[in-house]
């Protein structure tokens, strides 16, 4: 049995905002298919009583100092943008025809 | 001896002696550029007058009396995936074709800050995911000792210049093995810092909890000198460590291991590492024996495990880092005709700009992140990291270094790996634990192996800022392995 089929890449494929082709979908179908086995192997680890790292290095809540300082002026932020309009990002539509 | 050859640190003082000036040494390396970069194609980016000017600059400085430090007008070639705000920034990415930063990375500040000089912008694979190079958008590197082979990855452009002597030092990122595989198989010096010794800010993200800048260099005292020279405190980096920085030139001045409790990793060694890897890394093991260490073999069960828990978790890391790659503010934006939406506008730059191996670690990552499978893959993934990082502790207690060879191959042919992502993750196999636990590593040249006659690197494993240990170690392995070379391991390395 595969541990992910194709339908599940299609999906996770626009979970993650990637428009993918039928062909692409079914070569990354397969290789998904065999990383995952291969990555399974962590499920092997008795690590019931073991908590999770999420990090390598003891740090919780670092703040700097809440001091105004030099920040991007609004062409150094918007020099690289696809689209620009009055000073401001221009993008797609984001709400559908009927809103 | 010509400019080129020279290293990092005589170059740094015939400058501050006033024997050369930085813009004759950038010039002397420019030149070597244009000589052998149609072989080799380790820079992404190069421009001549940007890199004099800076070189000019420098000059200016030195001879108004500033005291810039020991590396104050030495080239560096630096990897295409730190900000720089007179070069573009692509990391290698079509996504990023063309940017150019508003801000510097604070590695980049660093550097300009102590004198150095950029050469340009190095080649990688794109986003730092990658073995060999050959995920790079734009074009593969070849390896200086053979062209035919891969230059390591990801920081294969930044490895690949400096055994090409188009530059004495260059920078690297490590998330995985990304700058001691490279180092490794070209046979130079890589340094993985402790995790948080050394700033990602302006440092594109791949995976946050693992990236961490560091130095390559031809030999071991150089590659302290840049090390020290990037690193330390950074408040704009919430997870840089708030110590000094390790006496990482010190130890490399310092080669003296007599009494030193060194470990063997007893799982990394056997089937699936290449013979001729094995027989210079065993014969590294006894020279460290005479020269005064005590040698132990040292088991780290875990570590068969890192492998599989750094491709759950990388990748998941990975997944959230390159969501901001959304066509809206900066880099690639495709099909936006006015009548597709901004998703549908994201979806087609994403598969547009995005190559297939982020393709791929974006869709692991987020299946190893979605409801129903989150707590089989990435929390089980995170639990083994807290298995592996134990596993050092334990080590450390009995030793103050651990080694292994750096890679169980040498370089591998260009194109022999790109159609099997399994088979090319195991290029890492050795130095993902370091990464996974956060602590100090670094890859020595130890010799040829006999069957190619490619580089072999002995890897130091030293516990979080215990990085001088790396450092005491290399400099020990290359001052004996000198002596008996009679000079540097790239002396025998094929002219160009």
């Amino acid at each position: 049995m595969s541990a992910i089929t194709r339908d599940e890449v299609a999906h996770l494929a626009r979970l993650s905002r990637l428009a993918l082709t039928d062909d692409e979908l079914d070569h990354y179908a397969t290789q998904l298919d065999a990383i995952i086995e291969a990555v399974a192997k962590v499920r092997e680890v008795a690590a019931e009583d073991v908590p999770p790292s999420s990090h390598a290095l003891p740090l919780t809540n670092v703040f700097r100092a809440d001091e105004v300082r030099q920040s991007l002026t609004p062409e150094q932020a918007l020099s690289g943008a696809p689209a620009v309009e009055d000073d401001r990002f221009q993008v797609p539509r984001i709400l559908g025809e009927e809103a | 001896m010509s400019l080129i050859r020279k290293t990092a640190a005589e170059l740094g003082s015939m400058i501050a002696a006033g024997e050369v000036s930085a813009v004759e040494v950038a010039e002397a390396h420019l030149d070597r550029m244009a000589e052998v970069e149609p072989k080799v194609k380790a820079f992404l980016h190069v421009d001549r007058e940007v890199t004099l000017e800076q070189a000019r600059a420098v000059d200016a400085r030195i001879k108004a009396g500033e005291n810039l430090g020991p590396l104050a007008g030495v080239p560096i070639a630096h990897k295409d995936i730190f900000t720089t705000r007179d070069m573009p920034t692509t990391a290698g990415s079509k996504i990023l074709e063309g940017w150019r930063p508003p801000y510097d990375a604070t590695v980049t500040a660093r550097l300009r800050e102590a004198g150095l000089v950029f050469l340009g912008k190095t080649n990688l694979d794109e986003f730092a995911m990658g073995s060999s190079t050959e995920n790079s958008a734009y074009h593969p590197t070849h390896n200086p000792w053979d062209l035919t082979k891969v230059p390591g990855g990801s920081s294969g452009g930044s490895s690949a210049a400096v055994a090409a002597y188009e530059a004495p030092l260059s920078t690297g990122t490590d998330t995985g093995g990304s700058i001691r595989q490279p180092a490794a198989v070209t046979g130079i010096v890589g340094m993985k810092p402790t995790y948080g010794g050394s700033s990602r800010y302006g440092l594109i993200a791949f995976a946050s909890s693992l990236d961490t800048p560091g130095p390559f260099a031809r030999t071991v005292l150089d590659a302290a000198l840049l090390h020290e020279a990037f690193s330390g405190h950074d408040a704009m980096d919430s997870t840089s460590i708030d110590a000094p920085v390790p006496s990482v030139v010190e130890a490399a001045k310092n080669p003296d291991i007599s009494g030193m409790r060194i470990g063997v990793v007893k799982e990394f060694s056997g089937e699936g590492y290449q013979s001729g890897v094995l027989a210079r890394y065993n014969e590294a093991v006894k020279l460290l024996e005479a020269l005064g260490a005590t040698v132990v073999e040292v088991s780290c069960p875990s570590f068969t495990t890192a492998l599989p828990a750094y491709y759950l978790i990388a990748p998941s890391e990975c997944s959230s880092n390159l969501a901001r790659f959304d066509a809206m503010r900066y880099g690639l934006r495709v099909g936006d005709d006015g009548t597709r939406s901004a998703e549908e506008v994201m979806a087609l730059t994403r598969a547009a700009g995005f190559g297939p191996e982020v393709k791929r670690r974006i869709m692991l990552g987020t299946y190893a992140l979605s409801s129903g499978y989150y707590d089989a893959y990435y929390g089980q993934a995170q639990k083994v990291r807290t298995v592996i990082a134990r596993d050092f502790e334990a080590a450390y207690q009995q030793v103050d270094v651990l080694v292994s060879p750096t890679t169980p191959t040498t370089a591998f042919s260009l194109g022999e790996r790109t159609d099997d992502p399994i088979a090319m993750y195991l290029a890492d196999l050795c130095t993902i634990p370091s990464n996974l636990a956060g602590n100090a590593a670094m890859s020595v040249p130890c010799g040829l192996a006999d069957e190619d006659g490619l580089p072999v690197g002995l890897q130091i494993m030293a516990p979080v800022l215990a990085d001088d240990r790396c450092y005491r170690v290399g400099a020990a392995v290359e001052k004996a392995l000198e002596s008996r070379w009679g000079g540097p391991l790239l002396k025998e390395a094929p002219s160009l």
